[in-house]
């Protein structure tokens, strides 16, 4: 039983990190309507900011709030210099560019910071666990994990419902040349939602650093899930892509947690172990595949796209 | 009484708060060129849409030739021979001027499951669309690429896809929109001559065209239809001058 | 439909010819690696024509194409190891393994359209891999060594690397000419008039989806044997073969060589596996170089290779 809620938080806990990627995503893809596979180098790329920050301030925290503030700059200057020519174009156009972009990224990592990947210690302060519930201790760093999210999420929520930039941004996803017409600095609406979306991957990225890796090609392993996680929810949608990423998360963690051994309770040892692993990692797309059928456009789309 | 080759029961249609058709009931006799008239907004492209079945009607029927057509796709709308051309041209962009009229025709003479033989060298094509091409008042411009061409040009190319496929009766959308006095005049002319073998659904803005070729006018506003009956006995309609002839009348002064 | 002598078509018989003569330039100039690279690409360059069909000719953004090299692979690859090496069994099922996978994937995926469609044959893809990866049985992540390249009848003798090349050569000769034919059939009109304007195929009387179905499940079967093909190359097959990024590779190559051209892929496999040869050879870093150099190819020479070419006047 014990085993069962630590699942589940686990779940939660990788359900809201997917979210902040993939919000990220929907939100470019919503209101510039770009496909950005690079948004994974992002996301690798906070994650090395961070243990290199880490490591020269020796402070943990400092080293994240730097590594957030060099990513959204990072993904500012993308913004400028490549996404502004993307802009309007095919979206195959979108993919093979930042397609070129990713290889860009993990090279120049490599270049920078070498092939064998970094590590991020916890402080001591967080490296514990804590006693939730009688006879439950949880890792405390998960558990920060998992409050930090909430507040991003509901910060999104607050700036998206609530703002004035906000309103624009949801105006924007459905109708960009009346935003336009109505004379608010479209450029500069743009490079302040891409920055929006390259730090909520920054962030996702340094956060599940220490607890995870901090290698070339992590942001290519988990940009499918965003993706899956994006057309499940919605293009467009936030709120599609929370719903969707904590869906994804509680089935990929609770699938391959405990469906091996629902397998060994109907198959022979043997054949459950060979499949086990293999069906797990399929649970996550069979689910988008039968999303798709049913629904194509995803469960929570915005604006006519 | 003649059987009517185009029928619609009480057809309606919605978006949201606004009621773009509504309980619109039009029957079109064999051989008749029947004017949809109107002023903007009336819902002439919404119903025209809801018989080439892009779009979905929220209630009532449509039958052709005596065939319930309601819930049939696109595709074999075309087949049973209701062809449309479209208001805003819609053409293959990327392919000949030829290639085009020839597609039509291709979709009409069996099926395409044909990997081998070369598509453009087959006379069972290319002959009913030169055909098409005539009819259609177009030149001899068929092997240019389709962006070549005039916006003239390309109406005329839609009414050419539309005939290809030898229907029984064609749904025009504007056919003349965006065409200078010359153009028109030439388009007038076309339907005039086609007017003797199909029977034609026309919408059409251009007041002159409409009372030159019409043998009946129905004209909606805000979706219900307020009028319909020979051109004579329409332009006399207290009704419709109000709602629309005598808008135009006072805005040319 | 006749071959015209214009200067984009002498490039191409250039090509050709360079193609059929290279194992004699290798013996020649001594240089053995030379005939393994051409081998690699001639292989490749079948794969991206088996793609540029639904992309550059369909319109379909299939990112999931590298699927089926792996599924080609390791048909062959299985059936080996588990004692059954004769080609004749190997690349038939390689072939239908490859349909089957295409058929089911196409049937769910050309439900969607546009970006959707992208992210979800990239999905489906990356579920055959993960799939793949959990076999231990064969491998898993570490991949299967094949001891025994397929046995066909004297005199084919796939392990004489020369006899090799010329197999694979000829069916990428044999790919293209079916490609050609394909695209000006009626059905290449109907899936050339999909891409252009899906909405007005289906309003003139097509049903475009089974069309466009048939399309994806010969493109992936034509690549299941460039798959097959690979695993004889190199005598294993791994995962890492249909890993996503594969299959932008293969795009890469259809982009660069041109689409919607019948021999564009060709040279697009040519100019990246050449380029790649080249560039490595100067710094380790060398897709620092690449991926700009993609961002520019799509900002400024859209048409590729095939486009340059045909600008080119005599």
């Amino acid at each position: 039983m014990t085993l069962f809620i630590e699942q589940c938080l686990n779940g939660l806990q990788f359900g809201l990190l997917l979210f902040l990627l993939a919000a990220g995503l929907t939100l470019v893809f919503g209101i510039m309507d770009l496909v950005n596979l690079a948004h994974g180098s992002l996301y690798m790329v906070g994650a090395y900011f961070a243990a290199t920050f880490a490591a020269w301030t020796s402070s943990f925290v400092l080293g994240a709030v730097l590594a957030l503030g060099a990513t959204l700059l990072v993904g500012m200057v993308v913004e400028v210099v490549v996404m502004r020519r993307l802009y309007g174009r095919d979206h195959l156009d979108h993919v093979l560019g930042t397609f070129g972009l990713i290889l860009f990224f993990d090279e120049l990592v490599r270049l920078i910071w070498g092939p064998e990947g970094l590590s991020l210690p916890l402080p001591s302060w967080l490296n514990t666990a804590i006693t939730i519930m009688p006879g439950v201790d949880y890792s405390a760093y998960k558990l920060s994990i998992i409050i930090v999210s909430l507040v991003v999420a509901a910060f999104l929520y607050v700036l998206v419902m609530k703002t004035r930039i906000g309103m624009l941004i949801r105006a924007g996803a459905t109708n960009r040349e009346m935003v336009g017409a109505l004379g608010v600095n479209i450029k500069l609406l743009y490079t302040l939602v891409f920055g929006l979306g390259a730090a909520l991957a920054g962030l996702a990225g340094l956060m599940q650093a220490p607890i995870l890796t901090v290698q070339i090609g992590m942001g290519e392993n988990i940009l499918i899930l965003a993706f899956v996680i994006t057309v499940i929810g919605g293009i467009g949608s936030i709120r599609g892509a929370l719903i969707a990423a904590l869906f994804v998360g509680f089935i990929d963690t609770l699938g391959r947690a405990f469906f091996p051994d629902l397998l060994r309770m109907v198959f022979s040892k043997e054949v459950a172990a060979t499949a086990a692993p293999a069906l797990s990692s399929m649970l996550i797309y069979l689910m988008m595949a039968i999303v798709l059928v049913v629904k194509p456009e995803g469960l929570f789309s915005a604006g006519g796209k | 009484m003649i059987e009517p080759l185009l029928q619609t029961e009480s057809l309606a249609k919605r978006f949201g708060g606004i009621v773009a058709t509504d309980d619109a009931t039009i029957s079109i006799a064999p051989g008749e060129l029947h004017a949809i008239i109107g002023p903007n907004g009336a819902g002439k492209t919404t119903l025209v849409s809801q018989l080439s079945d892009q779009l979905a009607p929220d209630a009532g029927r449509s039958r052709f030739a005596g065939l319930d057509i309601s819930a049939l796709p696109m595709h074999k709308r075309s087949r049973l021979g209701l062809a449309g051309s479209f208001q805003i041209t819609s053409l293959f962009l990327d392919l000949s001027v030829l290639d085009n009229v020839a597609l039509t025709v291709q979709a009409h003479a069996g099926h395409s499951f044909c990997f081998w033989r070369d598509a453009r060298s087959e006379p069972k094509l290319r002959e009913p669309a030169r055909a098409a091409f005539a009819r259609a008042g177009l030149a001899a411009r068929e092997t240019l690429p389709a962006p070549a061409l005039s916006h003239g040009e390309h109406r005329q190319l839609e009414l050419a896809m539309a005939l290809a496929g030898k229907p029984r009766m064609l749904l025009l959308d504007q056919p003349m929109a965006g065409l200078g006095p010359e153009e028109s005049a030439r388009m007038v002319e076309t339907l005039r001559a086609l007017k003797k073998e199909l029977t034609i659904l026309l919408i059409e803005h251009d007041m002159e065209a409409v009372f030159a070729l019409a043998d009946r006018i129905t004209v909606p506003v805000y979706g219900r239809v307020i009028a319909s009956g020979a051109p004579a006995d329409i332009r006399a309609n207290q009704q419709v001058r109000d709602a629309y002839l005598g808008e135009r009348e006072a805005a040319h002064g | 439909m006749s071959v015209r002598l214009t200067p984009r078509n002498v490039v191409v018989a250039v090509l050709f010819a360079a193609l059929l003569l290279l194992p004699f330039y290798a013996q020649f100039a001594n240089d053995r690696f030379l005939l393994t690279l051409f081998t690699r690409i001639v292989i490749l360059a079948m794969a991206a024509v088996s793609l540029n069909l639904i992309l550059g000719f369909g319109g379909m953004m299939s990112f999931g194409h590298a699927a089926y090299l792996g599924i080609g692979g390791y048909a062959v690859g299985i059936l080996a190891y588990e004692g059954v090496g004769s080609g004749f069994i190997q690349w038939p099922v390689a072939l239908l393994s490859s349909a089957l996978f295409a058929l089911v994937i196409g049937a769910l995926s050309l439900r969607t359209r546009g970006v959707y469609f992208i992210m979800i044959t990239l999905a489906f893809a990356q579920m055959a891999y993960y799939v793949i990866s959990g076999l231990a049985r064969y491998g898993g992540d570490d991949g299967l060594t094949i001891q025994k390249r397929s046995l066909f009848v004297a005199p084919f003798d796939l392990t004489d690397k020369t006899q090799f090349y010329y197999v694979c050569l000829a069916l990428l000769f044999a790919s293209l000419y079916l490609v050609w034919r394909l695209v000006n059939s009626r059905f290449g009109l109907v899936i050339q008039g999909a891409r252009s304007n899906d909405a007005r195929m289906r309003a003139i009387g097509f049903p475009t989806y089974r069309y466009k179905l048939v399309c994806f499940v010969i493109a992936g079967t034509l690549c299941g044997l460039a798959g097959a093909l690979l695993a004889n190359h190199t005598d294993f097959v791994s995962p890492a073969m249909m890993y996503w990024t594969r299959s932008g590779d293969l795009i890469i190559m259809v982009v660069l060589g041109g689409m919607g051209s019948v021999t564009g892929p060709v040279f697009g496999a040519v100019a990246l596996l050449v380029l790649e040869e080249a560039l490595s050879g100067i710094t380790e870093y060398w897709q620092i170089i690449l991926g700009p150099l993609l961002l520019l190819v799509v900002l400024f020479a859209r048409g590729g290779i095939d486009g340059l070419l045909a600008k080119v006047r005599s």
